[in-house]
C-alpha cells in the first residue's frame, strides 16, 4: 500500500510540475471569463424572454440550464483532456522513452504501479472538474441567480466520467503508443458524445432506433450515461413546459438516469483496470 | 557458488527471432561479471529477464535464490538500463529519494549524499534532469541502481554517455561494490574496462554463450618478442615457457638482448575471435 502511495504521488506531482498544467490553468481561467461573460450576457437577453401566459416558461431556469449544461459539457471536456493526457502514455509511452523500466523493477509490482498511475490521474482529473464545475456554478448563480436542482450529483457525474476514460486510457495504453493511444481515446470520447446526442434527436423525434443506439453507447461507453445523468440532476425538479422544452434543448436531457448506472460504473471500471492489469502483466518492456 | 544471479538454460522468442536460446550464467556474491556480445546478440534481454522486465521462453533465472521478476527478486537489485530517462521536473534528490521510498531504503538523505557522492554529482542534489548533460543523467541512473544497498547491480553499458574521468570514476564505484559483496553483471562494448574490472567473462552471440571464463584463462599465447642488437625478432606460437631457452639461444648465439616481451591475446582478440568463429 505504501508503496502505490508512493506512485500516487510521484503521479500527483508529475501532473502538478509539468509546463502543461500551467496551460491548463490559463485555458481554464479563460474559459471561464468566456463563461462569465456569456452567462451574465444570457441572463439579460432572456430576463423578459417568452414567459408566456401566466409565466407559464421560467425564463431564469431555462437560460441558467442550458447556459450551465453547457459549462458542464466544457468541464467534462476539459476533465478529459486533462487525464488523458496523464494516462495516455503510462506503459507504451513511458516504456519506448525509458522511463518507466527504472519503476517496474523495484518491489511494488505492475498491478499497484498501474492502479496507482490510474488513481493519481484520477484524483488530479477529478479535482479539476469539481473546481471548474464549482466555479461555473458560482458564475452562473451570480450572473443570473439560478442555481441547480441538484449540485452534488453532477459533481460527481462528470468525476466518474473522467474515472471512466482515465481507465480506458490506462487499457489502451498498455497496447498502444503515446499518440495511437491519444486519438483512440479521444475518438471513443466522440463516439460517446455522439452517441448522446443521437439519443437527444431520438428523444425529441421518439425515434426509437436513435434512442436504442444511444442506450447501447452509453452502457458502453458509461462516461457519456454519466453526463446525461449529471445534466438530468441539474434539472429534475424543473417541471412543466420549462422542463419540456429543456429536454429539447442541446444540453437537455435525453433520459434519466438508470438505478443500476452507478454499480455498472464501478464494475465497468474494475473490468477496464482488471484487463489493463492483466495486460500488463503479460508484457515484456 | 552463493549466487547473486543463476541463470539455466534461458531462451527467448520474440515471434520467429530468438533472442537467447539456452543461456547458462552465475554471478556469485561479490564477483563482477562482463558480459559481452555484438549489437542483437542477446545482452540487454539476458539483463531484461534478470531483472522482471522481460517473461523468458525457457529455462529459469534465479536472484538470490528467487525467481527473477518475483517481490524478493525485485527486492534485491538494483538496475541500469542500456536507454532509461528521469522525468524531466524532478532534481537528483528527488529521483533518489522516490527510489528510496520503492525499494523501502531507510537510507534517508545520508544515502542519498554518498551515492550522489559516489558518481561525482555530490553538488547537483538540487539540479533538474532536465537541465543535466547526458553524462549527468547516466551518473544518476548508475546511483539510482545502487539505492537500497542491492545485493545484485545489473548495468546495462553504464559508461556509454561517460568521459575518461566519468569511466574511471565507474570502474572505482564497480571495486568498491565488490568489497561490499554484491555481485555485478555488467553488460559493456567497452573491453578494455571489462577487461580491467571483471573476474569473468560471458561473450554471447547470437543468443548462445560462445565462451566464458576469466580474462587471463581466455587469453592465448600469441608468441615472443625479443629486443636485440639488429632489431625485435619475434617467436610466433612460442610461450612463456619458452622465453628463457629463446634467450639463451641468441645469447650463445652472441646475439645481445635487451628485451623480452612474453604474448598474449587481449580480450578484444577473444571477442572477435569467438564472435567471428561463433
Amino acid at each position: 500500500m505504501s508503496g502505490a502511495l508512493v506512485i500516487v504521488g510521484y503521479a500527483l506531482r508529475e501532473a502538478l510540475r509539468r509546463r502543461v498544467f500551467a496551460v491548463v490553468v490559463l485555458l481554464t481561467l479563460a474559459f471561464l471569463a468566456l463563461y462569465w461573460l456569456g452567462a451574465r450576457e444570457a441572463f439579460q437577453d432572456t430576463s423578459g424572454f417568452a414567459t408566456g401566459v401566466d409565466g407559464v416558461v421560467d425564463a431564469r431556469a431555462f437560460t441558467g440550464a442550458t447556459v450551465f449544461g453547457m459549462a458542464m459539457f466544457a468541464t467534462l471536456f476539459l476533465g478529459i483532456v486533462l487525464t488523458i493526457f496523464l494516462t495516455l502514455s503510462v506503459v507504451q509511452g513511458d516504456a519506448e522513452r525509458g522511463l518507466l523500466q527504472p519503476l517496474v523493477v523495484r518491489p511494488l509490482g505492475r498491478a499497484t504501479l498501474l492502479l496507482a498511475r490510474w488513481a493519481g490521474a484520477t484524483a488530479v482529473s477529478g479535482a479539476y472538474v469539481v473546481l471548474v464545475y464549482l466555479a461555473a456554478l458560482l458564475i452562473t448563480r451570480s450572473a443570473g441567480g439560478w442555481t441547480p436542482d441538484h449540485v452534488v450529483g453532477p459533481a460527481l457525474a462528470l468525476t466518474g466520467g473522467v474515472a471512466v476514460v482515465g481507465a480506458l486510457s490506462v487499457l489502451g495504453a498498455v497496447y498502444l503508443s503515446t499518440t495511437a493511444n491519444g486519438i483512440a481515446v479521444f475518438m471513443l470520447f466522440g463516439a460517446g458524445l455522439t452517441a448522446g446526442l443521437l439519443g437527444s434527436i431520438g428523444n425529441a423525434l421518439r425515434n426509437d432506433t436513435l434512442e436504442d443506439v444511444a442506450q447501447i453507447a452509453s452502457w458502453a461507453l458509461p462516461f457519456e450515461a454519466l453526463f446525461q445523468a449529471g445534466l438530468s440532476a441539474l434539472v429534475s425538479e424543473t417541471t412543466g413546459l420549462t422542463g419540456v422544452i429543456l429536454q429539447l434543448g442541446p444540453f437537455g436531457v435525453a433520459r434519466d438516469a438508470s438505478m443500476a448506472l452507478i454499480p455498472f460504473t464501478l464494475a465497468y471500471l474494475a473490468i477496464v483496470l482488471a484487463l489493463a492489469v492483466a495486460a500488463f502483466a503479460r508484457r515484456d518492456l | 557458488m552463493d549466487c547473486a544471479l543463476a541463470v539455466s538454460g534461458l531462451g527467448k522468442r520474440y515471434g520467429a527471432r530468438t533472442a537467447l536460446a539456452g543461456v547458462d550464467l552465475e554471478v556469485g556474491r561479490g564477483e563482477l561479471v562482463g558480459l559481452l556480445g555484438p549489437n542483437g546478440a542477446g545482452k540487454s534481454t539476458l539483463t531484461k529477464i534478470a531483472c522482471g522486465l522481460v517473461r523468458p521462453s525457457t529455462g529459469t533465472a534465479e536472484v538470490c535464490g528467487a525467481p527473477a521478476g518475483s517481490a524478493p527478486a525485485r527486492r534485491a537489485l538494483g538496475y541500469l538500463a542500456e536507454l532509461f530517462r528521469f522525468p524531466g521536473w524532478s532534481s537528483a534528490d528527488e529521483v533518489l529519494t522516490l527510489h528510496q521510498r520503492l525499494a523501502g531504503s531507510g537510507g534517508g538523505g545520508g544515502e542519498r549524499a554518498e551515492l550522489l557522492g559516489l558518481v561525482g554529482l555530490a553538488d547537483a542534489s538540487a539540479v533538474r534532469v532536465d537541465a543535466m548533460s547526458k553524462g549527468m543523467q547516466q551518473r544518476l541512473g548508475i546511483a539510482q541502481a545502487l539505492v537500497g544497498d542491492p545485493k545484485l547491480v545489473l548495468l546495462d553499458e553504464p559508461t556509454s554517455a561517460l568521459d575518461p574521468v566519468g569511466r574511471r570514476t565507474v570502474r572505482d564505484l564497480l571495486e568498491s561494490l565488490r568489497g561490499r559483496g554484491a555481485g555485478v553483471l555488467l553488460s559493456s562494448h567497452l573491453l578494455s574496462e571489462v577487461e580491467l574490472v571483471c573476474d569473468r567473462v560471458s561473450i554471447i552471440d547470437a543468443g548462445r554463450v560462445v565462451a566464458a571464463g576469466r580474462p587471463s584463462e581466455l587469453a592465448r599465447p600469441r608468441g615472443v618478442e625479443v629486443d636485440t642488437a639488429g632489431g625485435t625478432r619475434s617467436f610466433p606460437g612460442a610461450g612463456r615457457e619458452d622465453a628463457p631457452r629463446i634467450v639463451s639461444d641468441l645469447v650463445a648465439a652472441g646475439e645481445p638482448v635487451y628485451g623480452v616481451r612474453v604474448l598474449r591475446s587481449s580480450l578484444e582478440d577473444v571477442y572477435l575471435e569467438a564472435v567471428r568463429g561463433a
